[in-house]
C-alpha cells in the first residue's frame, strides 16, 4: 500500500493501472447509459424524469468521497508528515469540485419539474453550496500563495475546518425539515428503490469513481512532475 | 507517546471541537434551519396574520377544490392538524392528494393560509410504474404509497 503515499511507488502503480481504469470507465459509463436510459423501468410517480437520479446521485456521492479522502490525506499530511497528502489535496480539489457542480446542476434540473423550483434554501441545498464553496476556496487557496511550505499547511487545515460540513449534508436532511427527501439507501435499513433502478445507480457510480480515479491519476502524475521541477 | 501521535491527536480533538461548536450553534437555530413547519407545529395563539412562512404536509384527500385554472383550494395536513389553503398559480407536476408538498405564503384574517408558492416534495421511494400496476390488479396496492 506504499504507493497511496509514495510519490514515486504512485507514479509506477499509475503507469500500469491508468489504461485499464479509463477504458473500465469507458465501458461502465457505456453500459451505465444504456441501463438507466432504456433498460431502466419509468418511476411510479415520477416518470422519465426519475432517469435523472443516475446522474445526480452518483455525483453526490463522489463530491462527499472526494471531500472524505483529501481529509484524510490532510491529517495524515499534517500529523505523520507525509506530502503526498498535500500533493493530493492540490490535484484532486478541482475534481471535487466538478462532481459537487454536476450535483447541484442535475438536482436543479431535477428539481424543477419535480418540486416545482429550481432552487431553495432548505438545509441540504444550502450545505452542497457550502461544500462548492469550500471546494472553490481550496482551489483558490492552492494558487495564491508565495511560499508552498505554508500554503500545503493552511490549505489542509482549512480542509479539516471544512470536513465538519460533511455530516451536516449527510445528516441535513434527518434532522430538520427539507424540502428534499430523506436518503433511499442508507447502511441501515433495505434500500426503498427497486432493484432494477437500483442497477443503473450502482453501475453509473462505479463510472464516475473510475472517471474520477483516471482524471485524478493524471494530475497527481502532473503536480509530482511540476514540484520535481520547482514550478508548483 | 510520539510527536506523530501527539500530532494526530491534536488535529483530532480540534476537530471534534470545531465539530461540537458547529453543531451546537445549529441545534440552537434549528427553528430558522428548518425549512417549513408542520401544521401540527404552528399554534393558532401565535399566527401572524400577513407574515411569509412556509408549511409542509401531506395534501388531504378529498380536500382538493378547483375553483378556475389557476385558482385551487385545498387542505395541508400531518395526520395531527390540517390547515385551509387557497392558491393562484400553476401547481407543479406531483401535486396531488395525499402527495406531500411545501407551501410558501400568509396567513390571512380569516385563518386560511393565503399561499404564494406551491413545492411538490417526495418521498425517497422509487419503484417501476409496471410494478404499481401489478401491485393493483392482485390488490396488494398500499394506499400510502400514493
Amino acid at each position: 500500500m506504499k504507493f497511496l503515499v509514495n510519490p514515486s511507488k504512485f507514479n509506477e502503480i499509475a503507469d500500469y493501472i491508468f489504461k485499464p481504469v479509463l477504458i473500465l470507465s469507458i465501458i461502465l459509463f457505456a453500459l451505465g447509459l444504456l441501463f438507466s436510459l432504456i433498460i431502466s423501468p419509468d418511476d411510479y410517480q415520477q416518470g422519465s424524469t426519475v432517469r435523472i437520479m443516475y446522474v445526480h446521485v452518483p455525483s453526490a456521492w463522489l463530491a462527499l468521497l472526494t471531500y472524505a479522502i483529501m481529509t484524510l490525506y490532510s491529517i495524515a499530511a499534517l500529523a505523520f508528515r507525509i506530502p503526498f497528502g498535500f500533493i493530493f489535496n492540490t490535484a484532486v480539489a478541482p475534481i471535487g469540485a466538478v462532481f459537487t457542480l454536476i450535483c447541484i446542476v442535475s438536482g436543479s434540473l431535477w428539481g424543477k419539474p419535480m418540486w416545482g423550483t429550481w432552487w431553495v434554501w432548505d438545509a441540504r441545498l444550502t450545505s452542497v453550496a457550502i461544500l462548492f464553496i469550500i471546494y472553490l476556496i481550496v482551489i483558490f487557496m492552492n494558487l495564491s500563495f508565495e511560499n508552498r511550505i505554508v500554503r500545503e499547511k493552511v490549505v489542509a487545515i482549512f480542509i479539516l475546518v471544512g470536513s465538519v460540513n460533511l455530516p451536516i449534508v449527510k445528516f441535513s436532511v434527518d434532522w430538520w425539515n427539507t424540502l428534499h427527501q430523506p436518503a433511499t439507501i442508507s447502511k441501515f435499513s433495505k434500500p426503498s428503490i427497486d432493484p432494477s433502478m437500483m442497477t443503473p445507480l450502482i453501475i453509473m457510480t462505479f463510472a464516475f469513481m473510475m472517471i474520477g480515479l483516471a482524471i485524478a491519476i493524471l494530475r497527481i502524475k502532473t503536480e509530482i512532475i511540476s514540484r520535481k521541477s520547482n514550478l508548483g | 507517546m510520539s510527536l506523530r501521535f501527539q500530532r494526530l491527536l491534536l488535529i483530532l480533538l480540534t476537530l471534534v471541537i470545531i465539530l461540537i461548536a458547529v453543531l451546537l450553534i445549529l441545534y440552537n437555530t434549528r427553528e430558522n434551519v428548518s425549512y417549513f413547519y408542520t401544521p401540527s407545529e404552528i399554534d393558532k395563539s401565535e399566527i401572524i396574520i400577513n407574515k411569509t412562512i412556509r408549511i409542509g404536509g401531506f395534501i388531504e384527500n378529498d380536500s382538493f377544490n378547483k375553483i378556475s385554472s389557476s385558482s385551487f383550494k385545498f387542505r395541508i395536513t400531518d395526520e395531527k392538524a390540517s390547515i385551509p389553503v387557497s392558491y393562484n398559480g400553476i401547481l407543479p407536476d406531483l401535486f396531488r392528494e395525499g402527495q406531500g408538498a411545501v407551501i410558501e405564503g400568509a396567513f390571512n384574517n380569516n385563518d386560511v393560509f393565503n399561499a404564494t408558492n406551491v413545492f411538490a416534495k417526495h418521498d425517497e421511494n422509487y419503484m417501476p410504474a409496471s410494478i404499481k400496476e401489478d401491485l393493483k390488479d392482485t390488490g396488494y396496492w398500499n394506499k400510502k404509497y400514493k
